[in-house]
């Protein structure tokens, strides 16, 4: 990727509750908030921090599926109903499966360098508790290629990782990757519990790795991974804002309360094909590679990074594609605490997909305002200490079975 | 004639009513299921679903299609396996609306009992009536060419009298679901003297897939079920007769009712319960079993009179709560009827000052977190050890009346109802979800 032709930066982030099931106030009953109901809160938390729509040159909003989960379409038309400031402005709706939250940084990013647009208000949004898992599966199915939805599971993107699972325990060993896994459910947990918007924030279970090993059942759900390996059912939003140097300017923000985008990569593979290797993510490897090299650091200069744990094997797979661990030690790594908060690369420090939620056109967006509050010490209870030897946050945010990925790295605006 | 060939038609009668319902629903289920196995391809499953109001059986179907929904959802990753072959059928929502399609077409809603003609199995959950019952078989054993196999879901008339009286040689069993049949585990199965092993064994077979609990019982009015609910009822009648002088009835009936839900950790309290099944139920119930006993009179003047005042207690078509002896909000009680004043007082009135009455009492373990909980047994060790350990009125009347539970299961045990103290344990569990079985040494 070629060098950047000007500085971007990301502020003003917001994140709405992850709402579902776990969080008190959850309840499929009774009418919870809706689609319009998120993009306004998130979109307005943004607004409010960088001085009101007047400073906004243009919109983006990532979203998956609303077309089916709400009926509805034309999500970039929903910018004036969040500040009527809004109306007149280019917006626009970009989709990629659960990477749309991601899709919608890039675009922004790229309006920023394009010099179209010096503030640019980016929203991730998806409203999923509208149906029954049972049919939010064939919603989410559309993640993958239609002509084999038939042969798929009725779970389906539990069965593809599950798939992916049943290879890796094959290739490297079961308990240990089990154990993993649970570690991996303890340690999402845990970190949720210090983030008030996270879905797993009022999870007071005591032992979280006896949980976690809880065998699999193939009758009622897939064959090698249980509900504790699985992100949830998430409805919310995020928002923040993409904004050159002027752009910090015109809003009155210093760096300080910036985090600066280093470069990115972002892949795509053939939808229609099967993993050549499911014991490896091999798209994201690329992606993450890219993202390093039009970064100018390496792996080890990582601090923290947000990755797309909706899977636990996924976040098995994701340690090893982003460089941290060796092919098949992906398990070990994890065992040895290395991705906890207090370890060598704290991951997913409010809880990632399994424990913060995965509201799936949010959740790039997600990843991306976590790392800033990370990395500007606004992260409150879920604050970790950052050391100067890795300044870098590295977001990860996955479309489909490793089919679109979009990796960042950041820094602290004015280090 | 072997198992599938026995459900290809089948009769339900009283299909409309909360038992019947929950029957036609679970069989109509396996019936589909048979249906779409590739052996059984081109074959017709028809179940008769009789009763007498042509409102009663639309209510059945509506309440059919939303329970189908929820079985298919819930089975969704096997029927995926079973519509395997129909390239139409992608989505789960697909697949779930054929498997409701499916089902349904099974049932064939009527009125005329002469649909039952035809049929190999008949199951009958009409009303707690001898008599009736003796001559609907009669009718339908008459004119039935197929000599059918009649599965009673009586719970308390003696198998061996029905079979007697209706001259069906043997081709009857009593098939006592518990209610609703849809979620509880329990089938009790009573023999009669003469009833023939083919039924026994189809009974038998049924309950397996249906992944149901069999525990048999003998051919004794009321069987284990009823054989120590009624009881129970009649022990606290008794009580609230006993301390009414201390206190007001609905003072002295929430008592009871909180003990027995709250200390005792059950799903719910014993005029609580009456309710659920209905005053007009267990009243009738008990004078079914009443003529039986020679040496103790099943009877309550309490439900009597209670009866008198038209205070019945049972659900609504919505499985709702219907006010009995018990006023309900949200399903919860919040007022006990008065018979004096016929007027219902709210509990909110004397809830503090009756349960300061009761004295020193264990921390309440409220029995959802104890139901299913991996270590139940030794909560309930360490609370029934607290318990037993407190002197005052509430701790006593609490353990009175677990003691006399388990007298009542001994019984059951000792008169040669029950065949052993485990089933009588094992109906407790899962025909009343109660957290332990009333035969127990926690108390010893």
């Amino acid at each position: 990727m070629k060098k950047l032709r000007r500085k971007v930066y990301m502020v003003a982030g917001y994140n709405s509750i992850s709402m579902g099931s776990g969080r008190k106030e959850f309840n499929p009953k009774k009418t919870m908030p809706g689609l319009e109901d998120y993009i306004k809160e998130a979109g307005q938390g943004t607004l409010k921090k960088i001085g009101g729509a007047k400073n906004v040159d243009e919109c983006v909003i990532g979203n998956f599926m609303a077309a089916r989960y709400n009926k509805q379409a034309h999500l970039g038309a929903f910018f004036p109903y969040i500040d009527e400031g809004l109306t007149g402005k280019p917006a626009i709706s970009v989709e990629g499966a659960c990477a749309s939250g991601a899709l919608g940084l890039i675009t922004g990013i790229k309006s920023v360098l394009a010099e179209t647009a010096d503030v640019v208000l980016v929203i991730g949004v998806e409203v999923q508790n509208t149906v029954k898992a049972i049919y939010g599966a064939d919603i989410l199915a559309g993640a993958g290629w239609f002509q084999v939805r038939k042969n798929g599971h009725a779970y389906f993107f539990p069965g593809e990782f599950s798939d992916r699972a049943g290879a890796y325990f094959q290739k490297y060993g079961r308990e240990k990757t089990r154990k993993a896994f649970a570690r991996w459910y303890r340690n999402a947990v845990e970190n949720a519990r210090l983030c008030p918007t996270a879905q797993e924030y009022h999870n007071t279970c005591d032992d979280l790795e006896t949980l976690a090993m809880t065998e699999p059942n193939g009758k009622g759900f897939v064959d090698h991974l249980n509900l504790y390996d699985c992100s949830k059912v998430s409805d919310g939003a995020s928002a923040i804002a993409i904004v050159s140097e002027e752009g910090l300017k015109r809003i009155g923000i210093p760096k300080s309360e910036a985090v600066e985008v280093m470069g990115w990569g972002h892949v795509e593979d053939d939808i229609t094909r099967q993993p050549a290797d499911p014991t490896e993510l091999a798209t994201s490897r690329q992606a993450v590679s890219n993202a390093l090299e039009s970064s100018g650091i390496t792996s080890d200069q990582i601090g923290t990074a947000e990755i797309h744990d909706c899977f636990s094997i996924a976040a098995v797979e994701a340690v090893e594609a982003m460089g941290f661990a060796k092919k098949g030690q992906g398990a070990e790594f994890i065992l040895a605490g290395n991705t906890a908060r207090n370890g060598m690369i704290p991951i997913n420090t409010t809880g990632g997909l399994i424990g913060w939620g995965h509201p799936t056109g949010a959740t790039g967006v997600h990843q991306a305002v976590t790392l800033l509050e990370q990395l500007t010490g606004k992260a409150g209870d879920s604050q970790i200490t950052l050391s100067s030897a890795r300044p870098y946050g590295l977001s990860v945010n996955m479309g489909g079975n490793d089919k679109t990925i979009v990796a960042i790295v950041y820094r602290k605006g004015d280090a | 004639m072997n198992y599938e060939e026995s459900l290809q038609n089948v009769s339900v009668l009283g299909a409309a009513g909360k038992m019947g319902s929950g029957i036609v629903l679970l069989t109509a289920a396996e019936m589909a299921d048979l249906s779409l196995k590739p052996e059984n391809k081109g074959k017709t499953f028809v179940l008769h679903a009789i009763d007498v109001s042509d409102e009663a059986l639309s209510g059945l179907m509506r309440y059919l299609k939303t329970q189908v929904v929820k079985v298919a959802e819930k089975k969704a990753v096997m029927l995926r396996k079973v519509y395997a072959d129909r390239k139409d059928l992608i989505e789960n929502s697909d697949i779930i609306d054929q498997y409701v399609f499916d089902v349904l077409h099974v049932v064939k809603p009527t009125k005329l009992l002469e649909a039952a003609r035809d049929s190999k199995v008949i199951f009958e959950a009409i009303k707690e009536d001898p008599d009736l019952k003796i001559s609907v078989y009669k009718k339908i054993n008459d004119n039935n060419p197929r000599k059918p196999w009649f599965f009673t879901n009586t719970s308390s008339i003696p198998i061996t009298w029905l079979d007697e009286k209706a001259n069906l040689e043997g081709r009857i069993v009593g098939y006592h679901f518990y209610n609703p049949p849809a979620v509880q585990k329990l089938v009790e199965l009573i023999k009669s003297q003469h009833t023939l092993k083919e039924v026994e064994d189809f009974g038998l077979m049924y309950a397996k897939n249906l992944k149901k609990v069999i525990v048999p019982a003998h051919d004794v009015a009321g069987f284990i079920g009823n054989g120590h609910f009624m009881r129970d009822i009649l022990y606290a009648g008794n009580e609230v007769e006993k301390i009414k002088g201390e206190y007001t009835f609905a003072e002295a009936v929430y008592l009871l009712n909180k003990i027995s839900q709250d200390y005792l950790i059950r799903p719910m309290g014993i005029f609580q319960l009456v309710d659920y099944v209905g005053i007009d139920v267990c009243s009738l119930i008990m004078s079914v079993m009443k003529p039986y006993m020679k040496t103790e009179n099943i009877h309550s003047p309490m439900l009597d009179l209670l009866l008198s005042m038209d205070v019945r207690g049972g659900q609504y078509a919505d499985g709702s709560q219907k006010d009995g002896i018990l006023k309900y909000e949200k399903g919860k009680p919040v007022a006990v009827f008065d018979p004096g004043t016929k007027q219902y007082i709210p509990i909110a009135g004397f809830q503090e000052k009756t349960d300061k009455k009761l004295g020193a009492m264990p921390v309440v373990r409220p029995w959802k977190t104890v139901v299913n909980n991996a270590a139940k047994e030794e909560l309930l060790t360490t609370y029934f050890k607290e318990l037993k350990s407190l002197t005052g009125f509430g701790a006593g009347l609490t353990k009175a009346y677990a003691l006399r539970s388990r007298d009542i299961g001994k019984k059951l045990v000792i008169d040669g109802v029950a065949f052993s103290e485990q089933d009588v344990n094992t109906v407790l569990l899962t025909g009343f979800f109660h957290a332990y079985g009333p035969i127990n040494n926690y108390l010893n």
